[in-house]
């Protein structure tokens, strides 16, 4: 909200400068967005009179002036406006000061040999206006040497923020009552004329609605003339930001701004009738004064007469009875209308206004007479006409609201000693009335006060936050009193921390991707699941809340391929949304990797760029699965990673057969192609929520071990395996032929081709074997040997000769 | 014999000396004191002299034999030490060529944040707590004191899921049994609040980071950003240990000890009184940069976060009885703290995956914030 400082000074009798105000506004909770200061940016504009205009006699189109600025000595100054004759006034430029519209300093110079001393200004130099035909004409009353920001009463505007608690500040005048009670000045309070009504309101006013409508006042003014408002409004108005447009519209809004009470005025020609509040009926339409129409509903309250309806109550007047140039008889409607059905009403229609934005969050219920009469004040004023008497239907809610208050409160609650008798005078300078016993009782229009807390606020804000000292929150103390801080994050937030920063370590660079997916992509993913989709989603790209974290990646990863990177390789840790029980969410903890483009650029050693392949996807899952703090030794490699997956390149890593503890390998061309990506791109996804935790307490000791004194021994084997059969298979069998003898096993050579039959493949083995406290024998040694090369032979493995 | 000797012995060091070669160094050894070398069978005499002459011979021969054995070893050495020099000199690398790259991973700023947070709060005695992203309207709205028509509500820009995923609350449950939660995803962390104080009960610290949406998106605003929550209910917490609570962890997370804040009251329906708070900046190298009173010529205040003493209302529809437990909450950006004090200027960037934005302003696995090194990681 927009408003003049010399419009506040209206209602508030101050010596403060605009800084403390500005500073003031602040401190009680209406925060300043800005400040303008016409002022200063006038600062070094005179009121001159030119004395005497002669041609140049160097210049066709300009002139050379004497003008008296009220410095005693005429200023010779040069001129290029038509207008500028001998006795008129105008606005003079000094040097020094600085022209509003294009920053320029003026200074003393020489135009075409003559002497300047200064510019005459034009309206749109000063930003006063558009109009750039010639300098600014004065009245012949304008003061000579008078400044001209004090002549043109220009004065500062504050722009602030009022809070959707305070309806009652959409006003200057509670603006400056808050400003009063914090210290600034004394409040003024507006001055309510006594109207005496000349005869009978001529039109019945009814409410048939009185939940949504309690009270409807109103009263007709005869005989006005609907011209333009005087000046001073004019000049009230367009300082908050409201263009003027008629009299009868300008004091609507000017009591609007000035009392943050919205009225309306009829053109008494347009109706027929009696005027009635009630609800609308569904299917009715109204077009209204922003020339759209609206299709309503039989929730929303309106006022129409037999007609017609004119008025989408408290939001919006219709287009057809609006004050206009030709009006001369005028209904005035000053109502009371539901907050909570306004907002309804409002946002159904999708329509806001001023008027909205204070009926929503409350008027002030016992304003209602006295806006009446300031209107119609304001309107006598402005436009004459005879008023008739006021008419009333219902009444608006006049319960007060009573809150038992400690003045206690404000120390335990606001951290700040204020005295009872200052918490006293704060209230009240805020219009509560404080008994003896501090039974608080509220002005009707504050309707955001609910409870003790709420006066709390009320006192601390106006006493000063700044006066709140702090207060060290006291260290968490355990049964043995101070200590150092206790751990507070759960196992999940440390698996999360671990592997991120483990990923990281391995290269991986993190990403942080949206929640929400186009719902094609969220489908491709969604294997079988019901996905969440938003309603109203910002754009079609972010609709379906993601069922993995693999296609925000890849889509990161085509878009780094097109900025031309040569690689991806990103990993995120987030939520997939799923449906859970009860129609709740259940949200799962996954940590997402995608390797996309080279594994490794071009390099001197081997000439070639190296692609990712499914056992870089392997090694990711593995390394980050054994971060996680998984039994690595124990997963099994299974298929059905989904159908995101090239069949043959992908793989499930689980711990018996139904936990999958996550997903890798090459991703299936047509989920490439979905994403326009180029080349092989590999995949993992870890589901966090499947590692089965630690059993036990958490415990520090790890299990006993010394090293093995004695060296280990090495055997190689070569067998012969049917191409089918996976090597993991292989090396489980081999592992488990002596699990006292054999520590590892690992292939270190895959061969197919010469020497090898069809339908063969050549896998060779390392086994390593560890003797306990004695050395292996020959003998031994060649007894595990059998061992192993007969768990082989169960697989149809054959020892190479 | 001696001077024939001792010729021998010069002739036999003259040739070690232009040998080139281990081989021919090898036959000079072997000549003089193979077996059948000349110095081994003057050395056989010595059986055959009388005492008196071994006693002379004896050392003298010695002698020799120490000679030309320590000149063959020298000689070896210093050829042994030119082959290896001249083997050396055709080994050489170009050492300018690039090693093998090993891929720099990086932690994305948000996490970064996020841990640091952690650990300040957590030396404050702070837990962490988490709650479901998708929501019902209850936990994000109503328990917070937004009604239905609650015009705050509106403000929210929500993101909705349709009427027909709206969960009814089942007959076992304590709370509105048969009504209907529309589902939602959440605008703030504040639901945590509620979902902790209906779990855990009272006394209560703790802090809530997570995603939060808001259908709203422009050049400073992403539909989905990242905040914290913090709420302490106890039994006699007030605006002062807000206020010292946020000084706190903002001294502590910027490592400033000139962080200033100015509380302004402000409305959220949640909080009662409700609290603004502003932190003084200054301009450094045309930057905003936090630090030093706002007030001061060339500063200024700007806008950080929203906070305020739990609205009793809200204590109530947690469970907990207001006139027991009262409390603070506050709620703060967490991108909006990383591009504070790391100096982003794009927070569409942080959601966007380039692989260049994440290596530049991420942070190295190693740079794990700890309350002895300073949380912050060093640029």
């Amino acid at each position: 909200m927009k408003f003049s400082l010399e419009w506040l000074s209206h209602f508030l009798e101050t010596e403060a400068s605009t800084a403390e105000i500005a500073a003031a506004l602040n401190a009680v909770g209406h925060e300043v967005e800005g400040i303008e200061d016409p002022a200063q940016r006038l600062a070094g504009f005179r009121v001159a009179e030119v004395l005497t205009a002669a041609p140049h006699p160097d210049a066709d189109k300009l002139q050379v002036l004497t003008v008296d600025s009220g410095d005693g000595q005429p200023l010779q100054v040069v001129c290029g406006a038509p207008n500028a004759r001998a006795g008129m006034k105008g606005v003079l430029g000094l040097p020094g000061a600085v022209v509003p519209s294009n920053g320029m300093e003026l200074r003393k110079s020489a135009i075409r040999g003559q002497e300047s001393n200064g510019m005459m200004c034009s309206v749109r130099e000063l930003e006063l206006g558009d109009a750039h035909e010639g300098i600014i004409e004065l009245p012949e009353d304008a003061p000579v040497g008078a400044s001209f920001a004090d002549y043109h009463a220009a004065s500062p505007v504050f722009d602030v923020a009022i809070t959707p608690n305070r309806p009652d500040c959409m006003g200057v005048m509670g603006i400056a009552r808050d400003l009063a009670a914090a210290g600034l000045g004394t409040f003024k309070p507006v001055e309510v004329p006594a109207i005496e009504g000349g005869y009978d309101c001529p039109i019945e006013i009814r409410t048939e609605d009185p939940e949504g409508c309690p009270a409807f006042y109103g009263r007709v003014i005869r005989g006005v003339a609907n011209g333009s408002s005087p000046d001073w409004m004019q000049r009230r108005l367009l300082a908050a930001g409201q263009r003027p447009i008629s009299a009868l519209v300008d004091c609507t809004n000017y009591l609007m701004l000035a009392c943050g009470r919205p009225a309306h005025v009829y053109d008494l020609a347009t109706l027929s009738g009696a005027m009635v509040a009630r609800r609308a009926r569904n299917g009715e339409q109204v077009e209204a004064l922003n020339e759209k129409t609206y299709m309503l509903g039989d929730t929303m309250t309106v006022i129409a007469d037999d007609s017609r309806v004119h008025d989408i109550a408290g939001i919006m007047g219709g287009a057809h009875s609006g004050a206009s140039e030709g009006t001369t008889d005028v209904l005035l409607e000053i109502a009371y209308f539901d907050p909570e059905r306004i907002g309804v009403t409002g946002r159904r229609l999708g329509l806001a206004s001023d008027a909205r934005t204070r009926f929503e969050r409350g008027v002030d219920p016992a304003f209602l007479d006295d806006g009446l009469a300031l209107l119609t004040d304001l309107i006598v004023t402005c436009c004459g006409g005879e008023p008739s008497n006021v008419v009333r239907a219902g009444a608006p809610p006049a319960k007060t609201k009573r809150v038992a208050f400690d003045p206690a409160l404000t120390a335990r609650l606001g951290g700040v000693e204020v005295a009872p008798d200052e918490q006293r005078r704060i209230l009240e300078a805020l219009d509560f009335a404080v008994a003896e016993d501090w039974q608080v009782t509220e002005p009707l229009r504050r309707h955001d006060i609910e409870g003790p807390a709420d006066l709390v606020e009320e006192v601390v804000r106006i006493h000063g936050l700044d006066k709140v000292a702090s207060v060290p929150l006291p260290r968490p103390a355990n049964e043995n009193g101070w200590g150092v801080a206790r751990p507070t994050a759960t196992p999940t937030q440390q698996l999360e921390r671990k592997l991120r920063r483990a990923a990281a370590a391995r290269g991986l660079n993190e990403a942080v991707t949206w929640s929400f997916l186009p719902t094609a992509q969220a489908e491709h993913f969604a294997d079988g699941e019901r996905l969440w989709v938003l309603d109203n989603p910002i754009s079609e790209d972010m609709k379906a809340m993601r069922p993995s974290l693999l296609p925000g990646l890849l889509a990161a990863a085509a878009r780094n391929a097109d900025r031309g990177l040569s690689g991806s390789r990103l990993f995120e840790i987030g939520r997939r949304y799923f449906r859970g029980k009860d129609g709740a969410s259940d949200e799962r903890a996954t940590l997402g990797v995608v390797l996309a483009g080279a594994k490794a650029p071009r390099g001197w050693s081997s000439g070639k760029a190296a692609p990712f392949d499914a056992y870089d996807a392997k090694a990711e899952a593995l390394a980050l699965l054994e971060a996680a703090g998984a039994p690595i030794a124990n997963l099994m490699v299974m298929g059905e990673a989904g159908d995101q997956f090239h069949p043959g390149q992908s793989a499930t890593l689980r711990l018996g057969p139904k936990n999958v503890l996550a997903r890798f390998g090459a991703l299936h061309p047509a989920t490439l192609k979905a994403f326009d990506l180029e080349g092989a791109v590999m995949a993992v996804e870890i589901f966090l929520d499947a590692i089965p935790a630690k059993k036990g307490k958490p415990a520090f000791a790890r299990r006993a071990y010394a090293p093995p004194a004695l060296q280990a021994v090495t055997r190689d084997f070569a067998f012969l395996v049917p191409t089918a059969l996976a090597a993991g298979d292989l090396l489980r069998a081999v592992g488990g032929a002596d699990k006292q003898a054999i520590v590892g096993a690992r292939v270190f050579d895959v061969f197919t081709g010469q020497g090898v039959p069809e339908g063969h493949k050549s896998l060779a083995l390392e086994v390593t074997l560890q003797p306990g406290d004695k050395s292996f024998t020959d003998e031994e040694i060649k007894a595990i040997c059998d061992k192993v090369i007969a768990a082989a032979a169960k697989l149809g493995a054959e020892l190479r000769a | 014999m001696t001077s024939d000797n001792e010729q021998k012995i010069a002739a036999t060091l003259e040739r070690l000396h232009g040998t080139q070669d281990l081989a021919g160094i090898e036959a000079i050894r072997v000549e003089a004191l193979g077996k059948q070398g000349w110095l081994n069978q003057l050395m056989k005499t010595l059986g055959k002299m009388s005492p008196e002459e071994r006693q002379v011979e004896g050392p003298r021969l010695q002698g020799m034999r120490t000679r030309i054995s320590e000149a063959l070893d020298e000689r070896k050495a210093t050829i042994e030490a030119a082959e290896l020099e001249r083997r050396l000199a055709t080994e050489v690398l170009d050492l300018t060529l690039p090693a093998p790259e090993a891929p720099a991973g990086s932690v994305h700023p948000v996490s970064q944040v996020m841990d640091e947070l952690a650990e300040i709060f957590a030396d404050l005695g702070f837990s962490v707590a988490t709650g479901p992203e998708i929501e019902d309207d209850w936990h994000n709205f109503t328990a917070l004191n937004m009604a239905e028509t609650h015009p705050a509500r509106a403000m929210h820009d929500t993101f909705y899921f349709p009427e027909s995923d709206a969960v009814t609350i089942p007959a076992s449950s304590s709370e509105a049994v048969g009504e209907k939660r529309r589902m939602l995803l959440r605008t703030h962390t504040s639901p945590v609040q509620i979902r902790a104080m209906v779990e855990q009960g009272a006394p209560i610290r703790l802090i809530a980071p997570g995603r939060v949406y808001r259908s709203d998106s422009d050049a400073t605003h992403t539909p989905m950003f990242h905040q914290i929550e913090g709420l302490v209910i106890d039994r006699d917490i007030h605006l002062g240990h807000l206020k010292w609570t946020l000084e706190t962890f903002l001294k502590a997370f910027f490592e400033r000890e000139d962080i200033v804040l100015r509380l302004r009251p402000s409305y959220f329906p949640f909080t009662e009184p409700s609290v603004e708070v502003d932190v003084g900046w200054r301009d450094v190298d045309g930057r905003r940069a936090l630090g030093g009173d706002g007030d001061a010529p060339g500063h200024g205040w700007m806008e950080l976060l929203g906070s305020g003493m739990v609205n009793a209302r809200v204590i109530e529809f947690a469970g907990l009885d207001p006139q027991e437990w009262q409390g603070f909450a506050f709620g703060v950006g967490v991108d909006r703290l990383a591009m504070l004090k790391y100096g982003m200027d794009d927070l569409r960037a942080f959601f966007d995956g380039d692989q260049r934005w994440l290596a530049h302003y991420g942070f190295s696995p190693f740079d794990q914030p700890t309350l002895s090194g300073g949380v912050g990681a060093r640029a």
